[in-house]
């Protein structure tokens, strides 16, 4: 895939809201990928958190579409091994919020199926319906 | 005369004593008809081992000592001093090695051990029998230094040597000393200061008493050896009016020549030398030095998107240089937050292989050019930069992102690789020294000898090694200014005796040998048709002797004589 950087959306508006969410520099992260090596998550995900900085830093806000920032248990693990300090679930939190400013709910409490309702811990579906809830 | 020779036979605690059987072979020795004294010891080369050998040659009035211990490379000249204090002549002290050629490599069979170490143990008593008394030859010596290049090395090692109260020449083919530092528009880390102390060296040179620059001016031949260079010097420009050839006597050179920029037409791919706004990083300098016009030279216009391409050229045997020009990567970084500056609202992309900064401070720099001014770091070679509507189209990878990356830009840069001065090659053959597959000057060891050349008496300093930045540049001329003044430091040089010689009563002057010896010591003598040695270049290789058909040659104290009497004692069985 070819695309053109666009040194208006360098500066634009979604690496801002990112950064303005987040309160993180997007350019600290190096890419030495020890966030994923260390996510408990990584299986699920279909960008690694390194690779979900990574379209981040070049502008391209395809990344809101990922799976990953609703996958994030905000464990932390990736924050704690971060050697540059970035606060990488502050940046998944970001990426659902502007997720969610764009479009719908990605969790809609009377669409959750009744027989994960009934074994999931009660903690973890609040949890995803007060995050995935326009 | 029967000799009076002393066997010193060393435990060197376990590590001989247990594969050899050292009290053993020193019972043996006492029986040879040769040794006039033999005794073991748990450490020879201690204090009381080394007083144990000054005792047994008084009270036995020894006139060689053979110490059977480790390597000579390691304590000969201890023991060769011990002997001396005692009055024996120290060419007359060898060391037969059974630690590293016995013990440690015949560990579980200790007859065998000690029956190969008697072996050497007698054949060294046969060599010691045959050893001259010597003394070590002096060579007077030239306490001036040339020094080729006016660079930072240059002037550096030039200052040095300068202060420790040495005459030196100082010779720069340009009209001004500075080298390439004075073209750069300010130095990492800090930017201020660099141009300043150039200044400050150039006048500090000028006006010092011990040194003389010779500007416009460059080294045509050079013939000699350390301690005594004769280096012909010819001034004025190659084609202009004056050309005047003098000698300059010198005991040593430091080399110092600096690096030229690539030929940016090598790199048609990437625009280089096609496009008008595709420039090197040394044209960027000027760009950015004060005074200096940041504009894209095509339509003079301030650029606001600029990419910077590293590894231009370099790392890349198949269409440029194979090494990494290690300064660049620091240099980029360093222009484009200068830009950054300059041009407040503008982008600078950067496309990597690998960010290579290792030096104090340099990785958090290069950190922060990205976290604070913005660099945008792409990791991926550009593989074509094309003119599109008056800017460029530059064609990139990001291999972070898994993406081919277009960019339009403004103004290209090419972070150019050092190549090696323009007539290195040429110059390394007049001095004697070599220059590696590109050119750059090859040290004497890779490892261990990183200021010396294999030439003694001739020094190497700053980028004509290699590629590196200022500090480093200016660590390394201080070094080779260290060891010009070692040199210096002795009133005359002395020289090992154990030097060729010709017999000249046998010797034809075929000159057999002048064209073997690999260090140009041998020569035929001018009147009297036999062929002589120049002992300040004689490395005592042996390659003449070899070589004379006419079994004219020996190396003092190695006379094949000598040679034959120890293979006698070494694994022969008599029945070939
Ligand atoms: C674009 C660029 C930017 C850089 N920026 C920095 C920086 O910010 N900080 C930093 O630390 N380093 C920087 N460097 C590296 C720095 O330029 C070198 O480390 C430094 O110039 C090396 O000095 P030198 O004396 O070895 O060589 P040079 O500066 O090349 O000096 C060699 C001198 O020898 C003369 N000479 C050559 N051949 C002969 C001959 N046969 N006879 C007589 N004279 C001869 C030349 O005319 C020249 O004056 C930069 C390099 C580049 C390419
Ligand atoms: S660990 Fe930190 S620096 Fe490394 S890739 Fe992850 S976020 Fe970036
Ligand atoms: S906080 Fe999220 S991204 Fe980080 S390790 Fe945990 S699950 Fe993975
Ligand atoms: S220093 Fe950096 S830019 Fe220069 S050759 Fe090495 S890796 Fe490439
Ligand atoms: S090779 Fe032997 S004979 Fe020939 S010139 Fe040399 S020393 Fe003399
Ligand atoms: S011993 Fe070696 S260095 Fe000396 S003259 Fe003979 S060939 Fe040359």
């Amino acid at each position: 895939m070819r695309v053109v950087l666009d040194p208006l959306a360098l500066h634009g508006a979604f690496i801002r809201e990112i950064e303005a969410i987040s309160e993180q520099n997007l350019l600290a992260c190096n890419q030495c990928g020890r966030c994923s090596a260390g996510c408990p998550l990584v299986e699920e995900m279909d960008l690694l958190p390194n690779q979900i900085i990574r379209p981040a830093q070049l502008g391209l806000d395809t990344v809101v579409d990922s799976t990953s920032p609703w996958l994030c248990a905000a464990c932390l693990m990736c924050e704690a091994r971060c050697p540059k300090g970035v606060d990488l679930p502050r940046i998944m939190d970001a990426l659902r919020q502007i997720a969610l400013r764009r479009g719908e709910s990605r969790v809609v409490a009377g669409d959750v199926d009744p027989a994960l309702l009934a074994g999931a811990p009660q903690m973890a579906i609040v949890g995803a319906l007060r995050r995935g809830e326009k | 005369m029967k000799s009076r020779i002393g066997v010193f036979v060393c435990h060197c605690g376990h590590n001989i004593a247990s594969s050899v059987d050292v009290p053993g072979l020193a019972e043996t020795l006492r029986r040879h008809p040769d040794v006039a004294f033999a005794a073991d010891y748990k450490y020879m080369c201690s204090d009381p081992g080394q007083q144990l050998i000054r005792q047994a040659i008084a009270d036995h009035r020894l006139d060689g000592v053979v110490v059977a211990a480790c390597s000579p490379a390691m304590h000969e000249t201890t023991f060769r001093r011990t002997a001396e204090g005692a009055g024996v002549n120290p060419y007359r002290c060898e060391c037969a090695n059974i630690r590293e050629q016995v013990s440690w490599v015949h560990q579980h069979d200790q007859p065998a051990a000690t029956a190969k170490a008697g072996d050497i143990v007698r054949s060294i008593v046969e060599r010691v029998r045959q050893d001259e008394c010597l003394e070590p030859l002096t060579l007077a010596l030239t306490r001036r230094c040339v020094v080729i290049g006016g660079g930072i090395a240059g002037m550096q090692a030039a200052l040095d040597v300068a202060g420790a109260g040495y005459p030196v020449v100082l010779i720069e083919r340009q009209s001004a000393l500075g080298g390439r530092m004075a073209q750069l528009s300010g130095t990492y880390l800090t930017l201020e200061g660099g141009s300043e102390r150039l200044a400050q060296m150039i006048a500090a040179i000028e006006r010092h008493a011990n040194i003389q620059v010779l500007t416009e001016a460059e080294v045509t031949a050079c013939s000699g050896y350390v301690g005594n260079f004769q280096v012909e010097v010819r001034t004025g420009r190659p084609g202009g009016a004056e050309v005047t050839p003098f000698t300059l006597d010198a005991g040593a050179i430091v080399v110092a020549t600096g690096w030229d920029p690539y030929d940016l037409s090598r790199l048609p791919e990437v625009g280089g030398g096609l496009l008008p706004d595709v420039v090197s990083t040394l044209d960027f300098e000027r760009m950015l030095a004060p005074g200096g016009r940041l504009a894209r030279p095509s339509d003079g216009v301030v650029p606001r998107q600029v990419v910077f391409i590293h590894c231009a050229g370099s790392r890349d045997p198949e269409h440029g240089v194979p090494y990494c020009s290690k300064t660049c990567c620091m240099v980029v970084a360093k222009q484009a937050m200068m830009f950054r500056q300059r041009v407040p609202e503008g982008q600078a992309y950067a496309f990597y292989i690998d960010l290579r900064t290792a030096g104090k401070g340099y990785e958090e720099y290069v950190r922060r050019s990205a976290e604070e001014h913005g660099v945008l770091y792409l990791r991926g070679k550009v593989s074509a930069v094309a003119a599109e509507n008056g800017r460029l189209r530059v064609s990139g990878a990001d291999t972070l992102s898994d993406l081919a990356v277009d960019i339009l830009a403004d103004l290209v840069v090419l972070a150019t690789p050092m190549v090696p001065a323009d007539g290195a090659v040429p110059l390394g053959q007049t001095l004697h020294i070599s220059t590696d597959a590109d050119g750059f000057f090859n040290e004497a060891h890779p490892k261990l000898r990183p200021v010396e050349t294999l030439t003694a008496g001739v020094y190497l300093a700053g980028t004509c090694q290699g590629p590196r930045d200022i500090p480093e540049t200016l660590a390394q001329a201080s070094g080779a200014a260290a060891k010009v003044m070692q040199l210096f430091s002795h009133a005359e040089m002395t020289q090992s005796p154990t030097v060729a010689a010709v017999v000249e009563d046998l010797c034809a002057a075929c000159a057999t040998c002048v064209g073997t010896c690999p260090y140009g010591a041998r020569s035929l003598h001018p009147v009297r048709a036999v062929a002589v040695v120049n002992p300040a270049l004689c490395q005592g290789c042996g390659a003449c002797v070899v070589a004379c058909p006419n079994k004219a040659c020996f190396v003092r104290n190695w006379r094949p004589t000598q040679v034959m009497a120890m293979l006698d004692q070494v694994g022969w069985s008599g029945d070939l």
